[in-house]
This record gives C-alpha cells, structure tokens and sequence, in this order.
C-alpha cells in the first residue's frame, strides 16, 4: 500500500477512515461559508428538508459579498432574510460591506491547516493555500451541512504541482496560475485535487498561494492544497486561537500526474478573452487598446496587489486618458490597511473608482458594468463573455502589475 | 435501482459551456423561480433555444459542461425547463453534484457522434445505456456509486434527506 497525498489524510481524518483516491466518504465538515448568491437557495432547500435547528450554527459563515451594496429591493430581500436566518440560529453573518466572504473566511481564521472547509460558492477553493482541503458546493449541499453537519465527498486524485526556482522581477503569482491554467486547461484538473510541492513554494508568500489555490477550479480542481509552514502559521498568528496540526504528503503518495513549473522561467501572462484556459504570453498581445481596468476580488484584491499595480501606476505617471481604473478591495481589513499606508489616498489621486468590499464588477451583479466593445484587463478569475455583466465586452486576465501597465498607456503591454 | 426512461431529442451544445451560459447570474439577481428562469435558457448561446424546447429533450454537451460558478439555477432552471438529462463527455464537479442533488440525470458519455434532433432513450436499465434511436448506436455510462444513486432515486437531496435524515454510505 503506497502512502496518501494531503488530501487523501484530510479526508481521512474527517471521515474517520482509511480514505483513498476514489472512495466515497462522509465527512463532517469543520466550517461551511455561504454566500448572498447560494444561501437564499439553501434555505429554501433547508425547509423543504424538514430542518428546523442547524446541527452545528459555529461551523457556519454567512456572508453578504454578491450584491454590495444591494441595489435593488430583490437584492436587499435576500440580505433581510440570511439577516434573519442568521439572528435565529446564532450564526456568525458578515454584513454587506466587510468583504469577500472567501477573504473573510482567511482573515479570520476559519480555515486552519489540516481541516475541512467548503463554501456554496466555486472560489472556496482559495482556502487550500491555507493547508485546508477546500471546496466549492452547491445550495444544496450547503442545506444538508445546516442539517447534518456533514458532506459527501469522493476522495480525489491527486497531481502534483511541483514549483522549483523562484519568480524574476515583474512576474507575479497571477502569472503562475495563469501559465498552470494554460498547461492544464480548463478542465485538466477535473475530479481531481492540486497538490501544490517544491522549493519555490517557500518563496511565495501565503497572500501568493491564495491566488493558485484560487484559480484551481479554473482548471476544474476539486481543490488546490499547499503544505502548511512558517508563513502559514505567521499568517494565522493573532486570527485564531484553535490549535491546528498541519497535513503533510507521504513521500510514497501515488500521483496521477506530475506538473513541473520553473518560476525563474516564467514571463507575464494573459488569459485572453472568453476562455481562462486561453493563456499566452502577454507580449503576444502588447497594443491591444483597454478602456476599462478592474482591481480587485478573492484573486486579486489584498493589499499586496494593489501596492504593485499602485507602484506600476504611480511610476507611469498616472491613468491614461479613456481608462476607467475600478477598485474593490477583497475586504475592510484591505481598505483599512489601505487608508492606514496611504494607498487608498494614491488611487483616489489617480482617478480611481472605488467599489465597497466585495465581489464588485466581477461577475456582473454588483459594481461597474463595462460597455459594449470595451476591453477589460482584470486582476479577476473568470473572462467568461458576460461575466461582468456585458456579453459585448471582452475580459482579459492578468497580475495586477500588468493591469496597471494596461491603465497607465491605455493598451495591454509590459510595466515600464 | 434503474433510471426513469426517457426519450427525446438531442439538443447540442459544445465544450466548457459554464453556468452563466446556461442561465446568466443578472437573471438570477431578480429570481431565483426556474418558472421564470426557463425563460431564459442558454439566452447567450441561442436566444431562441428557450421557445424551443419540447418535452423530454436531453442536453448533449461536450467536455466540462457546467463549469465555473457552482450556482445551483443552473440545474434548476434546467429542469425548469422540462429537460430531465444531461449527457457530456464530462461535467465540473459542482454542477455534476448539484445535478444529482436535484434529481437532473448527468450522464457521462462519449457525445461525439450525436446529432442535433437525434431521437435518444435515456435510462431505462441499471446502466443508464443511451440508446440513439436515429444512428443505432448505444452508448454505456459509466455506473454511479450508491450514494449518488440513491440520492437520484429519492429524487433529490431534498427527498433523500427526509427520508434518511443524515448521509447514508
């Protein structure tokens, strides 16, 4: 019998089995996030089970990121209601404004090295960069976890994302998930989890990993798992009080397939319109125009992002002419870290339009809609058409840096 | 257990057709009714698809179907519509399991050969075979584990948990 991978021991522990790759397991769940966009549906499906109490109300998080600021009554009656729901079952519910409900689950230290987090919402992923086996669900699943505290999960397989080297100067995680995203494709990883290994993983930062373990379900990943280390628990350091024990990978665990990634050789990025998986270098595009350029959401939207499309920006000398710079923080604690350095008073002097924390112009429901024909280059993880609210817009994906480059000469090119 | 029969027409989508193509999030921003969202159906794709259906048509999709936003309207608003199947050569995992906790039959299958409008027979036997009754070929599923059939069986999620109150493996 070979050994497992991390979340092959995860899945493990949380069903109190012997799981392997393939098995059928149940697991308990150690926190649940939903969202303004699945909990509504939840609740539905929540009393048509018959739920009358939530098995486990300290195990959930609700928050309010989709429609901030609700702006519509619909929007606002969703709001009252989770509101309610919430109030009743003494759950914890992050009001409208406080941020990405994936960036609150981090900041608060809900996802903690070796446990299982899952949130009604495909992004939920990014809490892998945390050593957490992290999954998107559905409403329903989201609904069974209020009643039973419980998932099923078939145990994925596992690649192995080995990362050697490190990142040259000007190239960012963003390009690393994008370059993964190109070689992988959209659905290369489906079924299966992301096992990211290496020496190049000591040298991101964990706000670096949170946008891999983002993108994985980009690339079909039930999951995108780091190792836990220093920085993870630097990181957690003063956000929990709860006592963690870090999930490592056998050094005989069975892979199905083994990606190597060198950082030291990697160029900036773009994933080209309307396809994730339709990555190439960004110079193979320089001169296309932008009108429109979006910072922010749960890839793209710490403080670290802004500080290098700032730094960009301010080098550059400012907005080009024709370019509408949006920003939404990932959350409060990045505006307030914002307003605290002075970055906020940057982009408020670079003309920039400021969203409230949340999911803002990224999927269409909330924040600046772009018009029809207009280029977007965006720190985001979706370039579906439509996605920002407009099928005649074109979305291009990339690192904030490259973003700025974008808004600083009005057209997709190397930072200067 | 076996799979309610079916038989309808194939209707034909391509590769990575994500949530949003199959119901956009602005339409779910007003409602969250699949009465109202049917309506809407693929609208980005072919705006005339909604009108079309009739009963018992099957979606046939190519690789990765229902991929990006885990959104469960996508599901819903589907069989909203009256189309109880979905055959592709694969599925994102959240809309597969958002499909089996509504009741919505996944089939995975090589699609390659089917056609726009080709009569199909769905279901029918333990191993969910598709029938193509225009070409004659037969196509296999591969078996679904037992809790997933089961959860099909009941009719859902919603059904399965008031009968069995918790997950049974």
């Amino acid at each position: 019998m070979t050994g497992k991978t991390i979340s092959e021991k995860i899945l493990s522990l949380k069903s109190r089995s012997d799981a392997r790759a393939g098995d059928l397991v149940v697991c308990d769940v150690d926190c649940a996030l939903g969202t303004d966009g699945s909990t509504p549906m939840a609740l539905d499906y929540f009393e048509r089970m018959g739920g009358r109490t939530v098995r486990h109300p300290d195990r959930i998080v609700l928050a309010l990121d989709h429609y901030v600021p609700p702006s519509s009554e619909k929007t606002q009656q969703l709001h009252h209601l989770m509101q309610g729901f919430a109030a009743t079952h003494a759950i914890t519910l992050h009001e409208a404004g406080e941020g990405i409900g994936h960036q609150l689950i981090v900041e608060t230290g809900r996802a903690l090295p070796g446990s299982l987090v899952v949130g009604a919402d495909s992004h939920a992923v990014t809490y892998g960069a945390l050593n957490s086996f992290a999954t998107g669900i559905g409403s329903s699943d989201l609904a069974a976890i209020l009643l039973t505290g419980q998932i099923w999960l078939r145990v994925p397989h596992s690649i192995r994302v080995t990362l050697t080297g490190r990142l040259p100067a000007g190239v960012y995680p963003k390009d690393i998930a994008l370059a993964l995203a190109g070689r992988l494709k959209a659905d290369g990883a489906a079924y299966q989890a992301l096992e990211f290994a290496g020496e190049g993983v000591a040298s991101l930062d964990l706000e670096d990993r949170l946008v891999l373990s983002n993108l994985a379900v980009e690339m079909g990943a039930k999951n995108g798992i780091f190792p836990a280390d220093a920085k993870t628990d630097a990181y957690l350091r003063g956000r929990t009080e709860r006592r963690y024990r870090a999930v490592t990978a056998d050094p005989d665990a069975a892979y199905v397939q083994e990606v190597v990634l060198d950082l030291g050789a990697l160029v900036p990025q773009v994933a080209l319109p309307h396809l994730v998986d339709q990555v190439v270098a960004l110079d193979t595009v320089a001169g296309t125009p932008v009108q429109m350029v979006f910072l922010g959401t749960c890839t793209g939207g710490r403080l670290r992002d802004f500080h290098q499309a700032r730094d960009v920006l301010v080098a550059g000398g400012g907005v080009a002419p024709g370019v509408q710079l949006v920003v939404t923080p990932a959350s409060r604690e990045v505006l307030e870290a914002m307003q605290a350095d002075g970055t906020y008073d940057d982009y408020v002097r670079l003309g920039a339009t400021f969203v409230p924390p949340g999911c803002g112009a990224c999927c269409g429901t909330c924040g600046e809609i772009p018009g029809d024909g207009v280029n977007v280059v965006s720190t985001a993880n979706r370039n579906f058409k439509g996605r920002m609210g407009n099928g005649a817009a074109s979305i291009y994906l990339a690192s904030p840096a490259s973003c700025a480059a974008a808004a600083v000469s009005g057209m997709i090119g190397k930072p200067s | 257990m076996s799979a309610p029969r079916l038989m309808g027409r194939a209707r034909l989508f391509g590769d990575d057709v994500n949530t949003d193509y199959i119901i956009s999030s602005t339409r779910k921003r007003e409602s969250l009714d699949p009465d109202v969202l049917r309506h809407y159906l693929f609208e980005g794709l072919d705006p005339a698809f909604a009108a079309s259906i009739a009963p018992g048509d099957v979606v046939v999709a190519g690789k990765n179907f229902g991929c990006g936003s885990a959104m469960e309207v996508a599901v819903t608003a589907i069989l909203g519509g009256g189309i109880q199947a979905v055959l592709a050569r694969s599925f994102s995992r959240t809309y597969y399991r958002n499909a089996i906790n509504n009741g919505l039959l996944p089939l995975i299958c090589d699609t390659s050969r089917i056609r726009e409008g080709d009569r199909l027979q769905v279901g029918g036997g333990p191993d969910m075979a598709v029938e193509n009754c225009t070409t004659g070929e037969r196509l296999t599923p591969g078996a679904l584990p037992p809790i997933m059939l089961n959860i099909l069986a009941a009719g859902g999620l919603v059904p399965y948990m008031r009968q069995h109150g918790s997950f049974v493996v």
